[in-house]
């Protein structure tokens, strides 16, 4: 035993062990070669091990720097003996792990045309880094001047995570609840005491549980810096941020402005305290990833990391040395260049180890299958990593499958057999039909049957449709229904920015009306999509806020919003108290059915010997449904007996769906003899609480044999 | 930072004041590693504490982990509330008993 001290590994350890004694004094400081790995700064008995590596560099420079200090404790070129390969690492003895900040200086070529962009004048932040210091406080204006920006820390990697590990809920029975950490608590209404914070999220928690989702998915919490191209808007001079924070600055390191106590450096502990604690609720945690570009921009940006390290390597260059930009944000990382692959799986093997990260979003992930010179591969080697990865190999892998260069995946992602896709056609087809489209109901079938023409062909199931109809990108569940057109000028670029394909509809007046009736038909629509939403087979996502009628008053692009067009109003709580509880309930009713979550397509055939089909489809009349390119209406019915593939019985369910301006009337079949009598479930045509009951607690109806489905309305039954 | 440790029948009574962090935390653990020699119910009066950084709160768990393996207790007495609030959003509170005074700590203990 030693005598082992755990707040700063300062222990003999060269009397433990032969390969932790210095060797080298520079400046003071008493070093030793050091190991290649792991990549990053990692405590070792009685110091820190300082690794980093760069193909095109040559030389490096660790430089260390007191907490928050303008100049160098010290600068430790590192002696060429230390260098393996492109490796440089280094043992440095008796420092000071909770105040050291550092980074490294690069030399090497300066030559663009050859892709070449070394400056030995920048101080440099470690891709590995564990935590970045310099951004310790949301909205702390930033010192312009600071020659060394985003500053390496070391991490105590010991947080005790007793018993917890990734929950693995079967994906088919995930329920995603899309949040942006910092809006969810941020409105003075939440009532909390670090508002805006992981530890703020953490005590909201039972709000999450009782809504009954069972999976955060965390819009981007890597180190971002929110004032990255900040400036004030012209007209009204409110400040405008990179808010929602889609341009990472480092990788490995949580944004410390997300964690109340990221001025004293311990939001590593913060946010795994965070995960830790929804684990224990039963909530999954899916982290937003942003590996398509990073915040250093094209070349007129800063240098502050990746391209000072090793340009030619992290990015995407054109024959002439500038910067592909498929993500629309400058740059593009080298996805499919040995490399920046390895640093792509190291990071997220590090989240799902370190962290117990249950999946991960990729945004743009299209680009991930880029080529080094953009073209698409029909086989890429990172997506194809990340899906046979033994520490990921129960992670849940969802794509954004396109990108901004036009590339359009969804339904042709390469897949591997792992990866789910943001199902872009769900809400596209969605939104047609519950605006009252023609021409909608053959798409309309499919989604909701987890896009079979999707994903049918190629053996990949219902689980590979991440079903949503809202996201942060574009209108609020509630915009969607109160504006025809976005409403974008808060974002100072003349309405400009953001979407113009929403395929939404306001009801009759554009924003907020009090005409009841626009009202009432803006909130059934709602209600509606929240219903096909939890009955479509795939896995649903809803948007933060959704189930409170959350507006952004028209704004379908809030990505720099640091104010109540983003930050979550609790009091719509109690104003749309009925919302809510339709919402909670259509969540149980999921729950409830595991009729609804087959992890595998249905067959619209009869195969246990039921008398019905897994899926039938009806209309006016039973068994009859209207295809035509005017129709507005459609109904199904699931077979109880087909359930999980026909090894679990479910009660029968059926669904009428009326995106009509009138009324109609439907024909309902009788469920198989011996399967009990049709209750109601949903009926979205009555005002609340007679629109949804809780499960078990569904009244019979009274005619077995029809059901006036009013104007643009849904209807739910349950046979038992 | 300073520190002094006594013997209370089977407790052992550290009263600890100032800042514990990365450089005052080595000290405070090995005094009260040499005090645990005598017992293994420990009640560190912290109403002196001002500052409590991260290699601290590790230090206090360390500590925790090897007075609980030896079927011990520890009792923080009078953590400002500032560290308690660091304490429960980093989860190092889970581990611990708090109490107000030394004599609620030290009911605790027994």
């Amino acid at each position: 035993m030693s005598t082992a001290n755990a707040a700063t590994g300062r222990i003999d350890a060269q009397e433990v062990r032969i390969d932790y004694y210095p060797t080298h004094e520079i400046a003071g400081f008493r070093l030793r070669p050091g190991k290649p790995f792991p990549f990053g700064a990692t405590l070792v008995p009685g110091g820190v091990n300082f690794s980093i590596f760069s193909s095109h560099a040559v030389s490096c420079t660790l430089v260390l720097f007191e907490k928050g200090a303008q100049e160098p404790l010290v600068e430790i070129p590192f002696p060429d003996s230390f260098r393996i390969g492109h490796v440089w690492s280094m043992m440095v003895f008796d420092l000071d792990c909770e105040t050291i900040e550092y980074g490294y200086r690069m030399d090497g070529p300066f030559d663009p045309a050859d892709g070449q962009r070394f400056d030995k004048g920048k101080i440099l932040l470690d891709p590995y880094a564990k935590a970045v210091g310099g951004r310790d406080v949301w909205g702390t204006p930033p010192d312009w001047d600071n020659l060394f920006p985003y500053r390496g820390r070391l991490v105590f990697e010991d947080f005790d995570w007793e018993n917890d590990r990734p929950l693995e809920i079967p994906i088919e029975d995930l329920i995603i609840y899309e949040m942006h950490v910092r809006s969810f608590t941020r409105h003075a209404s939440a009532g909390v005491k670090h508002p805006g914070t992981f530890a703020a999220l953490r005590d909201k928690i039972p709000y999450i549980r009782e809504l009954g989702v069972n999976c955060v998915e965390l819009m981007p919490v890597y180190e971002f810096d929110e004032f990255e191209n900040s400036r004030r808007h012209p007209d009204s001079g409110e400040m405008l941020y990179n808010y929602w924070g889609y341009s990472t600055v480092n990788f490995f390191a949580p944004k410390a402005g997300f964690a109340a106590t990221g001025r004293l450096g311990m939001q590593v502990d913060e946010l795994k305290t965070l995960v830790k604690e929804l684990h224990k609720n039963g909530i999954e945690v899916i982290l937003d990833v942003v590996f398509n570009h990073t915040a250093e921009g094209d070349e007129r940006g800063p240098t502050f990391s990746f391209r000072g390290i090793d340009n030619k390597t992290y990015y995407m260059l054109t024959p002439e040395g500038y910067y592909y930009n498929f993500s629309g944000c400058g740059n593009t990382l080298n996805c499919n260049n040995p490399i920046v692959r390895s640093i792509v799986l190291d990071c997220l093997r590090y989240w799902a180890a370190e962290y117990h990260i249950d999946g991960f979003r990729f945004d743009l992930a299209a680009i991930l299958g880029r080529d080094p010179w953009g073209a698409p591969l029909s086989n890429p080697p990172l997506l194809e990593s990340l899906a046979f990865d033994p520490v990921l190999g129960k992670c849940k892998l969802i794509a954004e499958a396109w990108d901004a260069g036009g590339l359009y995946q969804v339904g042709s992602f390469p897949a591997f057999g792992r990866w789910a896709e943001w199902n872009g056609k769900y809400r596209d087809d969605l939104r047609c039909f519950l605006k009252g489209d023609p021409g909608k109901v053959g798409a309309l079938a499919q989604r909701i049957q987890g896009s079979p023409d999707l994903y049918g062909w190629n053996g990949r199931g219902p689980t590979a449709s991440i079903n949503f109809i809202t996201c942060h990108d574009g209108f609020t569940l509630y915009d969607l229904f109160a504006y025809n057109e976005k409403h974008n000028q808060a974002n100072g670029e003349n309405n400009n920015d953001g979407g113009n394909d929403n395929d939404s509809w306001n009801c009759g007046w554009e924003g907020e009306t009090d005409t009841p009736g626009i009202n009432s038909l803006r909130m059934r629509l709602v209600r509606n999509a929240w219903a096909i939403l939890m009955v479509s087979h795939g896995i649903p996502m809803v948007l933060m806020g959704d189930e409170l009628g959350r507006t952004q008053r028209g704004n379908n692009n809030t990505y720099c919003q640091d104010n109540d067009l983003n930050w979550l109003d609790w009091r719509l709580a109690d104003k749309n108290a009925g919302l809510l509880r339709f919402a909670r309930n259509m969540i149980a009713f999921r729950k409830a059915h595991a009729g609804l979550r087959n992890r595998y397509h249905l067959s619209n055939r009869d195969y246990v010997g039921s008398g019905y089909s897994d899926i039938s489809w009806h209309g006016e009349k039973a068994w009859n449904a209207d295809w035509s390119g005017e129709s507005r209406m459609l109904a199904f019915m699931l077979c109880g007996r087909h359930a999980k593939s026909g090894t679990v019985c479910d009660d029968y369910i059926y669904v009428a769906m009326n995106s009509h301006w009138e009324t109609q009337y439907f024909e309902i079949p009788m469920p198989v003899p011996g399967s009990g009598k049709w209750h109601v479930a949903v009926n979205t045509g009555m005002p609340s609480p007679e629109d949804i009951f809780e499960p078990g607690s569904e009244p019979e109806l009274g005619d077995q044999g029809h059901f006036l489905v009013q104007a643009y309305s849904v209807v739910v039954l349950v046979a038992r | 930072m300073a520190i002094e440790t006594k013997l209370d029948g089977a407790n052992v009574i550290a009263t600890v004041s100032g800042d514990i962090d990365g450089k005052s935390a080595p000290q405070v653990q090995s005094e009260l590693l040499a005090a645990l020699q005598a017992g293994n119910r420990l009640l560190v009066d912290m109403r002196g504490v001002v500052y409590l950084s991260s290699a601290g709160l590790r230090m206090l768990l360390l500590l925790y982990r090897q007075v609980a393996a030896r079927k011990g207790k520890v009792v923080l007495v009078g953590v400002s509330e500032e560290i308690r609030d660091t304490m429960s959003m980093t989860g190092f509170i889970n581990f611990f008993t708090l109490a107000d005074s030394q004599e609620a700590g030290l009911s605790a203990l027994a």
